[in-house]
């Protein structure tokens, strides 16, 4: 991104102010706090809970901060897996991330297509239509999307504990379709053009040429939306009310009430195992998005 | 749609326009315009369904429904405003105004400088700085239930609980984190600090690096020292990110639910009970089924307020973007 820019790598700091020996050890030194800090912050917690989920739950009430415990229980994880079903509910967050997905990612990519390379004429009040609705706070649709739920129009029958309540909202997200909009219009139109002369249909343009060129937004959206339905946690509570289709999200406050310490905190990094390895392996996609959260957003 | 086709190509041809010229072997008819019109349809037609069932109609019935009286048996009546006078005279609307108001400030005075001093070093690494992010953002990709069962535990009063244990260390007296009516909210802004800080930091490095580094070198020929330019160059550079990510925490903080509803419930003594929490128990946890007037009166009417951030959120993207 960005950093392609700046032919001089330099930032605040001159190469000049480098070299002064006062300035180069309170940056060292600065340095070297914050990343005491950030490792004490960030992954302290994490550690404790991978520590924790295989410790009984005796030294972990007793001794939560001794770092080496008495006894290692690896039972832990098995029992939460099995005993306390997390299996089931780490299969339906999985579905529910992976319908949300598809769906999110159907409405954003055929929706951004075709208003930027289709073009309706109608396409600036769609659009504007579209945009509207990133100023309304999810505060608003909370209530009357709920009723949707248990009526929704045409379908005829609630929707109430099935995953499409859950699944069909999330597409209706204006970032996304934004994004893939900005996107697809930066395309170059003489490819369109070519591909059009060649004899290729609005079908073949959008599967064969529009969407493989368009991978990094793909990925952008695809982060945004498995890690934003991971997160999820008020609406599938209200929308599947019935406890074998929750999500960890959902099902973990409850499970809390009537398990032992050290199988729930197993369950508790159990649930953020998959987050996490899927940061570790795309990390680099991951804070370049996050960085366009400010940037481009709108 | 048959009888249009016998019409001479050329007659419609002109009307669509430059576009249609521009394609030779295709023929403006009406038809190929209606066939075009069916593919884009075709397109259209996911974004249409999703956002109108699931966006458009939900923002009209919020508006209708806050001037209804519903239950899901009896049809709604329209009530005019007593939903918004049932609201206001609820005392605990107050409350919840209150605790919101401070849960927003608290995460202002507590999230609002510690990510950007953060990113301002982080920016002058040289080595490592994929380390340093990758810690920063780490918490962010920590599922937010977990996070707050986990600190949950971290915040237990007994003498034998995490912080109070690392306190110990220091000496201090254990601390009832959850159950002080006068800690419990800032231990809140706290978990919820720790969570969301990482994505700010990552936000601000972004417009770091896209600092002009000749405006740097403009400044060290007339002499600035390091914090002159952090000051009247690094600072103002920043400004435009800077305003986003204050807007964007108020409309977060603002609609916080899942904090005040997992650690406290609300609690103790109403001290974390917040704007969403009270909409939530209007609209879901009622013993007399569902006030969904109430909650949708109150939900438009923070909403208004909120919608007044967004709006200048994207006035103001659209110029710092651009």
């Amino acid at each position: 991104m960005a950093t392609v820019k700046s032919t001089t790598d330099r930032g605040l700091l001159a190469p000049t102010d480098r070299k002064r020996p006062s300035v180069r050890w309170s940056t060292r030194l600065s340095h070297g706090l914050l990343l005491a800090i950030l490792a004490i912050a960030g992954l302290g917690p994490m550690l404790w809970l991978a520590k924790a989920a295989v410790t009984p739950t005796q030294d972990t009430l007793r001794h939560p901060m001794s770092l080496w415990p008495n006894g290692i229980d690896l039972a832990n994880l098995a029992e939460a897996w099995t005993r306390v079903e997390i299996d089931k509910y780490f299969f339906n967050t999985i579905a529910l991330a992976a319908g949300s997905w598809a769906v999110q990612l159907l409405v954003a990519a055929t929706g951004g297509y075709a208003l930027a390379v289709l073009r309706p004429r109608l396409g600036r009040y769609i659009s504007g239509a579209v945009l509207a609705t990133l100023f309304v706070p999810s505060v608003v649709l909370l209530v009357p999307l709920y009723l949707t739920i248990l009526d929704p129009p045409v379908v005829g029958t609630s929707m109430l504990n099935t995953f499409w309540a859950v699944w069909l909202p999330a597409g209706a997200n204006a970032f996304n379709v934004l994004l893939m909009q900005r996107f697809f219009a930066n395309l170059p139109r003489e490819i369109f053009e070519a591909a059009r002369v060649d004899g290729a249909g609005p079908y073949r343009l959008f599967w064969s040429i529009v969407l493989p060129m368009s991978r990094p937004v793909i990925g952008v959206v695809s982060v945004f939306a498995v890690i934003a339905s991971w997160k999820d946690f008020l609406w599938p509570m209200l929308v599947l009310p019935d406890p074998a289709l929750q999500p960890l999200s959902v099902r973990l406050p409850a499970l809390q009430q009537f398990v032992e310490l050290d199988v729930f905190l197993a369950a508790l990094a159990i649930s953020s195992l998959i987050p996490i390895a899927l940061f570790l392996v795309f990390q680099r996609l991951f804070l370049s998005s996050a960085g366009l959260g400010g940037a481009v957003k709108g | 749609m048959t009888t249009t086709d016998t019409r001479p190509a050329g007659v419609t041809g002109d009307q669509a326009g430059p576009r249609s010229a521009a394609r030779p072997g295709r023929p403006g008819s009406r038809l190929a315009r209606a066939r075009a019109g069916l593919h884009t349809l075709v397109f259209l037609a996911p974004m249409l369904v999703v956002f109108g069932v699931f966006s458009w109609l939900p923002i009209g019935r919020a508006i209708v429904m806050s001037f209804q009286r519903t239950n899901l048996v009896a049809d709604p009546v329209f009530v005019g405003f007593a939903n918004f006078q049932q609201v206001f005279a609820d005392p605990l609307l107050w409350t919840a105004i209150q605790n919101t108001g401070y849960f927003a400030l608290l995460a202002l005075v507590f999230g609002y400088p510690i990510p950007l001093v953060a990113a301002i070093l982080m920016s002058e690494v040289r080595k490592m700085r994929g380390l340093f992010s990758a810690l920063a953002y780490l918490p962010v990709v920590v599922p937010p239930v977990v996070a707050v069962l986990l600190w949950r535990l971290f915040y237990d009063a007994g003498e034998d609980g995490v912080f109070n244990t690392i306190l110990g260390w220091f000496g201090i007296a254990p601390v009832a984190w959850l159950q002080d009516a006068d800690i419990v909210m800032p231990s809140l802004v706290l978990e919820a600090t720790w969570a969301a800080a990482g994505g700010t930091v990552i936000i601000y490095l972004a417009a770091l690096v896209g600092v002009d580094p000749s405006l740097y070198e403009a400044a060290e020929i007339d002499g600035a020292g390091v914090w002159r330019k952090l000051w009247h160059i690094t600072l103002p550079q920043l400004r435009g990110v800077l305003l986003i990510t204050f807007i964007l925490q108020i409309i977060g903080t603002a609609q916080v639910f899942l904090e005040p509803f997992l650690f406290t419930d609300g609690g103790p003594a109403n001290r974390t009970l917040t704007l969403l929490l009270l909409i939530y128990r209007y609209a879901f946890t009622n013993s007399l089924g569902g006030d969904y007037g109430a909650a949708a009166a109150l939900s438009l009417m923070l909403a208004l307020v909120l919608t007044a951030f967004s709006m200048l959120y994207f006035r103001l993207t659209r110029t710092w973007s651009s």
